[in-house]
C-alpha cells in the first residue's frame, strides 16, 4: 500500500471521478440531499436543494441553520482531503459558521469551500454559502480539520 | 385549547420543535423543567456520516446542538414572539459520536439588551465526556 512512494494519481482527482458517491455515499448526506458539483485540488463546489423538511423557520419556510453547517462542513471536509497528496481521511476539530443574511425561501444554497493552508497534522479551511454569487453571502464557515492516517488510494472510490 | 388559556413558554417550546420540519427531521425531542431543559435526539440511521466506523454525521449534532441553543433562549426569553436567529456559532468536535441517542443542554453565559451567549454541550453514554460542544450568539431583540 504505501511502498507506492510517488503516486501518479493524486487523492482529488479519484474523488472529482466519483462526485456523486462523495455525498450519495453517506446516509446524511443522502437525506440533506446536497451534491457536489466540481472538485479541484483544495477547492471544492456543491448545491444544497431547498426542501420541506429541511425547513427550520415553518412561518417563512426558510432552511434551517443547521443544514448549511452540514452543507459547508461536508464541503469544507472535502476541501481539506482533495489538498493532500495520499489519500486521508479528515476529521472536523472544530468549525465556525457566520450568519450574515438569511437564506431565500424555496431557493436551493451554492456552497464553495477552499484549504487554505495545511500543516503536517491540520487543514484550515473557509467556505461560502451564498445563491447567486460571493458578493452576497448567506453564511461563510472557518473550519480546521485533523488529517488522519494515510489509507489506500482505491478506498477513496467506495463507502 | 381555548382562546383565553395562553400557552405557556414550555408549551411554546414543545410546540415549535413540533411544528418545525427540521427538528422532526432529526427527531429531536426536548424535556422542559421549569427554565431548563434537556434535548434528546434518538438515533435513526439517517444520521450516519461514517458508514465504516457508524459515526454520527457531525453536520446532524451541531445541528441538533443548535436548536438545543435556540430553544433555551426561547424558554427564558420572554419578550420574544418567536425563536431567536443565530448570528454565529463555532463548534468543536470533542469526541466521535456512536450509533446512539445523543443528549444536548445549553447555559446562557450572558444575556444582553440585543444578543445573548450561549454555550451547549452534547453527549450520549456520560455527561462528563461530550461528544460536542457548541458556542453560540442570538439576537434577542433590537434591530
Amino acid at each position: 500500500m504505501e511502498d507506492d512512494a510517488t503516486p501518479t494519481v493524486e487523492p482529488w482527482q479519484v474523488m472529482g471521478e466519483n462526485l456523486d458517491i462523495m455525498t450519495g455515499g453517506i446516509p446524511w448526506g443522502r437525506r440533506m440531499s446536497f451534491r457536489v458539483t466540481k472538485l479541484e485540488k483544495g477547492r471544492v463546489w456543491g448545491v444544497q436543494p431547498w426542501k420541506e423538511r429541511l425547513v427550520g423557520d415553518p412561518d417563512t419556510g426558510v432552511i434551517h441553520g443547521g443544514v448549511l453547517t452540514s452543507f459547508l462542513d461536508n464541503l469544507s471536509g472535502m476541501a481539506a482531503s482533495s489538498s493532500l497528496d495520499k489519500a486521508r481521511f479528515v476529521s472536523t476539530l472544530d468549525l465556525r459558521i457566520d450568519y450574515m443574511r438569511p437564506a431565500e425561501p424555496h431557493r436551493e444554497i451554492l456552497g464553495e469551500a477552499e484549504c487554505y493552508h495545511i500543516t503536517r497534522n491540520v487543514c484550515f479551511t473557509h467556505a461560502w454559502a451564498y445563491h447567486e454569487s460571493r458578493d452576497k453571502v448567506i453564511a461563510t464557515a472557518a473550519g480546521a480539520f485533523a488529517i488522519n492516517k494515510p489509507r489506500p488510494i482505491e478506498s477513496l472510490r467506495e463507502f | 385549547m381555548s382562546e383565553d388559556i395562553l400557552p405557556t413558554r414550555a408549551e411554546q417550546v414543545q410546540a415549535f420543535l413540533g411544528r418545525t420540519p427540521f427538528a422532526q427531521e432529526i427527531g429531536m425531542r426536548c424535556e422542559v423543567m421549569g427554565d431548563e431543559m434537556t434535548a434528546i435526539m434518538p438515533f435513526q440511521q439517517k444520521l450516519i456520516g461514517n458508514f465504516t466506523i457508524q459515526a454520527l454525521h457531525g453536520g446532524a449534532i451541531a445541528a441538533f446542538l443548535e436548536l438545543t441553543a435556540m430553544a433555551q433562549v426561547y424558554l427564558v426569553t420572554e419578550h420574544l414572539e418567536r425563536p431567536p436567529r443565530p448570528i454565529n456559532l463555532t463548534i468543536d468536535y470533542l469526541r466521535q459520536g456512536h450509533a446512539k441517542d445523543t443528549y444536548a443542554r445549553a447555559t446562557i453565559t450572558k444575556m444582553g439588551r440585543r444578543m445573548c451567549s450561549v454555550r451547549a454541550e452534547a453527549w450520549q453514554d456520560q455527561r462528563s465526556k461530550p461528544v460536542t460542544s457548541l458556542l453560540a450568539h442570538f439576537k434577542v431583540g433590537g434591530d
